[in-house]
């Protein structure tokens, strides 16, 4: 007898409802919705242990399937299920959940009620996003996280929080809009096809759109284009990224987190779950176009990170480079490359996400982000120190902590087929170590130059809690990457047509 | 049996009356009675067509605007009664707050 | 057994984590520190020699002790060359051979001593600064031994990082000091740099061969050498770029002379005995690539005979103690690739097993002097220190004429062995490059004289003649604590006996007692050449002592006396500019600011300012501004005035029904 008979659906709509339970509360119960909003998240990473324990590695097709008629008349159904590819970015997003509602003791007192529901919200859209095997659930999910984004931006955020907020949405909509249609689309053309209509991603995979010699005018390309566009500007992409600074930099900290953390891999896994998977020719015609993109991200990322005098937004400009790194593999394809690349989604998820938790902690004590106010804090804020070097060193890719397994895999399977775009790629390794050493360096090294960082309190325990598991995950990823890579190599191999 | 267009007179007439009552009345619960004016309207035509079709689907189709009438009814005064506090009126000319 | 070999690593691995993890705590008092930290090294030492003791037993030289801990990367499907799908898997394996036994025998030896000697000059640090700095040290003890043992490239990489990482934290120990912080991120990213090569020579020896494990690699290429030609050379050239950032040489060598920034100990540890040879001994641990790819292996010898005498040339006019040495590592360094590149690979591990023990003592010996003149680094402001500090006096100057190449002392058996191997090479017209080969014989021989020049300038003006400095300094001058002199004697000895194990045929008349060649002959063997005959080996011998000698005798000329500094002063003053070019170090540090650094830092500025804000952002906003005016236009529109709404909603319903009527 199982204890959950449902764990997909439990799991998704957990923490949504428990948010619509706390919007019904006074929202003057802080500490109340403090708690259940963290016990929730743990629970939902509970749930998502329990979709890791039932779940069977050895088999690439979809397991755990719930699902229900919605719509049938229009073939459109409740269809929840996992498999390796989603798998991790679950247990990723159940991991990261806590995490934010741990730092947001810190970081929120003001509207507290409204975060924290936002927060809840904002993770049933994330789940359901990942495991929906409907496109138009897939789409109501991927649209839900819009709104609780949006708020959390635009109420919690930095000064410039409306501006960012706004961009944000308008950027996100003018993609998943095209998305929308080429959707729809699609349903017609599997009813010309086979008769009926059907938005199932199983069934999808035998549309066979055609597909012509010219770039444009070719259904399959277009269906690509559109759907490529809506995750490329989520990933993002160079040069549809400059969003992302402006959100990440002005959302609150757990915003961030989950911006960066987990938001960008949707777009990420979109394109390899259903640009790759039901576009296969046109996706090899635009592999090229893309890989360049990609080089150009590592490499202008890293550049432009370099030259911030703002930590998040330096940290912001960092997820473009890493980014890039993933898109690369993506688009490499072979095994190595796209296992890497599947493994660096969640690498950067625990490094990024670990990174702008630190960068929260500061800022907390200082309310401040700029480089300029800070220096020497090693000598004042030891522990602290110890714990953003280590971020820092994963985000690198030093050799034993999780980022160098991604980007090894990645740049050595990019290699094989393209050793160029690998070569250039490479040098992103270098960039990296140059803007975040210098990063550490104005802000820990150096003689301690400003007076109010004199007293500044060492990281507290609830701080260093939150950043404990994310540091476990690290070292883990680093030295046995197997346990990771094996979850998800047969849903690799069967998307790669292995 | 009574021909189908006789339904569609007393339909037409309702509406008729409804979009009047829309354009010119200036007091807001007239309005509000003018929509729902309309919305019968249309509640007459389902319920005559599926009497001479033979189709249940039309006859539900009214339940359905019935409910959303009495919610849209429900906020409706809901609005007025907010407006009466703030303006102490319900003439819809005083309040033109979504001006472009 | 083969637990032993992992306990190797574990030890410093368990020491860096006690430290690093407890260390900020109170309680933890210094003592504790030094107790963990040396069990950590210690034990380290202790497990090697047993392990090296077993393998010796049980396998014997000619067999590879191979562990596997675990498998790291699991197996994942790729594509080579040639189409077919070949598995790409990585274990953590470990490795114990001829070649790694060497270095793991005085990695754990310098090591340990070195820590030793940390206990007493670190002293005067406070307690969470004595856990952090030994923390360090035992976790770059870990990645060393990491990257000797790995029994794969990808393995080698990890102890590879792990070592820069070291050394960066380390160099930047005194982190409240930008320079040292600024010393400490340019290691790293110059180091980055060669490892960038070191990564593209990994994934192209995947590509050719279909794996990275050093054993099958040699398989491969004993077996089909001109299956992989061309290949070869290139991943050759890639895998030395590596070895050309961590083992600072030309043109990536200017993070070395930086790092002098870290506390003394460090230098001599990371900076001259261990780390920085890792270059050399990677080379020597691929010897089996280099030798079926004669291009890059005169590539090798081409950088490091010219950095060799390029860095010696910087170290005539240095007047930093340990500048001067670093240079000297630097030049070296040099020596070893020289050799390496020449096919000498044997030769080349002989030096640097004989360098570790030399220059670790002339480091030690510096950090004796400074700690002694409370922090003095300038030649220019010691002078007369011989009577003060007998110990370090004398353990500094026999390892000075051991790094000068002073026959009975070790280097003059390592160093002499390099230069016959490269004249041989010459002779011979290995793989056609002979003058190449005669050509940097000669740099070689010219950077030896150099060498015993600019030792022994910093030898006379530290310990001969009169005092220089502050008069105040001299009144602390001490002798070294015990737990200093200690490692100083026991490297001093080793500088003097470590040679004789691997005397060439030549010095000892044609008796065969080269046991260090022996004992490397499996693992990294000697490219055969020209056999050179027992008296012109001796011509050679004496020619290279003669350049010595002259060496020692001009600085002894020059810097000691009545007469002392004139001559130097005299040659200053009659070519300044050679002067300036050498004291500012060829101006290659301004070179790469103007020509790398200021410019990427342009770039990055404008790809923010200009390409982000203005170009993307730009674009985008000009949009959105276009799509408010067009709002103006329908604002009008929206009066706010339901009954209005209605009547355009009637409109519009009129329109529609006279559309359909039309």
């Amino acid at each position: 007898m199982e204890l959950v008979s449902f764990p997909l659906s439990t799991m998704i709509f957990l923490p949504g409802l428990a948010g619509l339970v706390l919007l019904l509360l006074p929202s003057r119960w802080i500490a109340l919705h403090r708690w259940v909003s963290f016990l929730v998240s743990l629970a939902t990473l509970a749930l998502a242990l329990t979709v890791l324990s039932r779940f069977d590695p050895n088999v690439g097709d979809f397991q755990l399937t719930e699902s229900a008629p919605w719509l049938p008349s229009l073939g459109i159904s409740y269809r929840v299920e996992v498999d390796g590819l989603s798998l991790l970015l679950v247990l990723l997003t159940a991991l990261l959940q806590p995490v934010v509602f741990l730092s947001s003791w810190g970081s929120i007192q003001d509207k507290v009620k409204g975060y924290l529901v936002s927060m809840l919200v904002l993770e049933t859209g994330v789940l359901g996003a990942f495991l929906a095997t409907d496109l138009f659930l897939f789409y109501v999910f991927w649209e839900l996280m819009l709104i609780p984004m949006y708020f959390i931006i635009g109420v919690w955020g930095g000064e410039r929080r409306v501006y960012a907020a706004v961009k944000f949405v308008l950027f996100t909509l003018a993609g998943s809009l095209l998305m929308l249609v080429a959707i729809l689309y699609m349903a017609f053309q599997y009813k010309a096809q086979t008769g009926t209509y059907s938005f199932a991603y199983a069934d999808w995979l035998a549309v066979q759109l055609p597909m012509a010699e010219g770039f444009w005018g070719s259904p399959q390309m277009l269906a690509f284009a559109a759907f490529a566009l809506a995750f490329a500007i989520k990933v993002p992409v160079w040069p549809l990224h400059t969003w992302l600074p402006d959100a990440h930099t002005e959302a609150p900290t757990g915003g961030s987190i989950i911006l960066a953390g987990i938001l960008l891999k949707l777009g990420t896994y979109g394109l390899l779950r259903f640009n790759r998977a039901l576009f296969p020719e046109a996706w090899e015609r635009s592999r090229s176009f893309f890989m360049i993109l990609a080089v150009v991200a590592i490499i202008y990322g890293a550049l432009v990170s370099w030259a911030q005098k703002d930590m998040k937004r330096l940290v912001a400009f960092s997820s473009v480079s890493h980014m890039g790194f993933i898109i690369l593999g993506m688009f490499a394809g072979g095994v190595v490359a796209t296992q890497g690349a599947l493994l660096q989604m969640v690498n950067h998820g625990l490094s990024t996400g670990a990174l702008f938790l630190l960068v929260g902690v500061l800022y907390d004590r200082r309310h401040t982000r700029m480089i300029e106010d800070y220096g020497g804090l090693a000598a004042v804020m030891p522990l602290y120190t110890g714990t953003f070097l280590l971020a820092t060193l994963a985000s690198v890719g030093l050799p034993g902590l999780n980022g160098f397994v991604g980007e090894f895999l990645i740049l050595l399977g990019t290699y094989q087929s393209q050793p160029v775009a690998a070569a250039i790629g490479a040098t992103g390794v270098i960039l990296g170590a140059v803007y975040m050493l210098s990063l550490v360096q104005r802000v820990f090294w150096n003689p301690l130059s400003h007076e109010e960082n004199l007293n500044l309190p060492d990281i507290s325990w609830r701080e260093l809690t939150s950043f404990a598991p994310l540091a476990v995950l690290m070292v883990w990823i680093g030295v046995y990457p197997t346990t990771f890579l094996s979850l998800s190599e047969k849903a690799v191999q069967k998307l790669l047509g292995g | 049996m009574i021909p189908v267009s006789w339904y569609l007179v007393v339909s037409v007439l309702l509406l008729a009356c409804g979009l009047v009552g829309l354009a010119v009345r200036r007091n807001f619960i007239t309005v509000l009675m003018s929509v729902e004016l309309i919305l019968n309207a249309a509640n007459l035509n389902f319920v005559a067509f599926a009497r001479q079709l033979g189709d249940v689907a039309g006859q539900v189709f009214p339940v359905f605007v019935i409910t959303i009438a009495a919610a849209e009814a429900a906020i409706g005064l809901g609005i007025i009664v907010q407006l009466t506090r703030l303006k102490s009126t319900v003439a819809l000319d005083a309040v033109q707050e979504m001006r472009g | 057994m083969d637990a032993v070999l992992g306990l190797v690593l574990l030890f410093p691995l368990l020491g860096a984590l006690t430290n690093g993890l407890l260390g900020h705590r109170r309680g933890w008092s210094k003592k504790t520190t030094a107790a963990v930290a040396l069990l950590g090294s210690g034990l380290a030492m202790v497990a090697a020699w047993v392990a090296i003791g077993h393998w010796l037993i049980h396998f014997g030289r000619h067999h590879a002790w191979y562990v596997k801990l675990f498998s790291w990367i699991p197996t994942l499907w790729g594509q080579t060359t040639s189409g077919q799908l070949a598995p790409f898997t990585v274990d953590f394996a470990l490795r114990l051979d001829g070649l790694s036994a060497v270095m793991v025998f005085f990695v754990t030896l310098v090591g340990f001593l070195i820590h030793v000697y940390s206990v007493g000059y670190m002293d005067g640090e406070g307690a969470r600064g004595y856990a952090r700095y030994f923390a360090y040290l035992n976790l770059f003890m870990f990645a060393m031994l990491t990257l000797v043992l790995g029994a794969n490239l990808v393995v080698m990489f990890v102890g590879w990082e792990g070592v820069g990482l070291c050394s960066y934290l380390l160099i930047g120990y005194y982190f409240t000091e930008g320079w040292c912080a600024s010393a400490g991120k340019k290691a790293f990213i110059v180091n980055r740099v060669g490892d960038f090569g070191f990564l593209l020579g990994i994934f192209l020896a995947y590509k050719v061969f279909g794996t990275v494990d050093f054993a099958e690699i040699g398989r491969l290429v004993e077996g089909n050498p001109s299956g992989y030609e061309g290949y070869l050379n290139a991943v050759g050239l890639l895998l030395f770029v590596g070895a050309v950032g961590k083992s600072a040489q030309l043109p990536l060598y200017v993070w070395l002379p930086d790092a002098m920034a870290g506390p003394t100990p460090v230098s001599a540890l990371i900076h001259a005995a261990t780390m920085v040879t890792a270059g050399v001994y990677m080379v020597a641990r691929a010897n089996v690539v280099y030798r079926y790819a004669p291009e890059a292996m005169v590539v090798v010898a081409v950088v490091g005979g010219l950095t060799a005498v390029f860095a010696a040339s910087i170290g005539l006019a240095q007047n930093d103690l340990k500048k001067v040495l670093a240079y000297s590592t630097v030049s070296q360094l040099g020596y070893m690739f020289l050799a390496a590149g020449a096919g000498a690979f044997g030769a080349a591990m002989f030096h640097v097993f004989t360098h570790a023990f030399f220059k670790a003592c002339l480091f030690l010996g510096a950090g004796s002097v400074i700690h002694a003149l409370g922090g003095e680094q300038d030649v220019r402001r010691m002078g007369g220190l011989r009577g003060k500090l007998p110990t370090t006096y004398w353990t500094f100057v026999v390892a000075t004429l051991a790094l000068a190449g002073i026959p009975v002392f070790s280097g003059f058996f390592s160093k002499d062995e390099i230069l016959g191997r490269v004249f041989a090479a010459g002779v011979g017209d290995l793989h056609g490059y002979g003058r190449v080969y005669l050509g940097l014989w000669v740099l070689g021989v010219v950077g030896a004289f150099l060498t015993a020049f600019y030792m022994f300038r910093a030898v006379h003006m530290v310990f001969s003649g009169q005092y220089r400095g502050e008069a105040e300094r001299l009144h602390h001058v001490h002798e070294a604590p015990a737990t200093m002199a200690w490692p100083l004697r026991i490297l001093g000895v080793g500088s003097v006996v470590v040679g004789f194990v691997g005397m060439g045929k030549a010095v000892t008349f044609g008796a065969d007692v080269n046991w260090f060649e022996h004992f490397l002959h499996d693992t990294a063997p000697v490219v055969a050449t020209a056999h050179l005959s027992l008296g012109l080996e001796w011509v050679l011998i004496l020619l290279s002592v003669g350049v010595a000698g002259l060496g020692i005798f001009l600085a002894t000329r020059f810097y000691t006396g009545p007469h002392a500094f004139q001559t130097p002063q005299h040659l200053t003053q009659r070519f300044p500019r050679l002067y300036a070019l050498l004291a500012n170090k060829y101006y290659v540090d301004e070179v790469y600011e103007k020509t790398i650094v200021k410019p990427l830092e342009r770039t990055s500025y404008f790809s923010w300012k200009g390409l982000d804000t203005v170009a993307i952002d730009g674009t985008l906003n000009a949009l959105a501004f276009f799509t408010e005016i067009a709002g103006d236009f329908l604002r009008f529109l929206q009066t706010g005035n339901v009954r209005n709404y209605v009547l355009w909603i009637l409109a519009g319903a009129a329109a529609f029904v006279v559309l359909l009527a039309v």
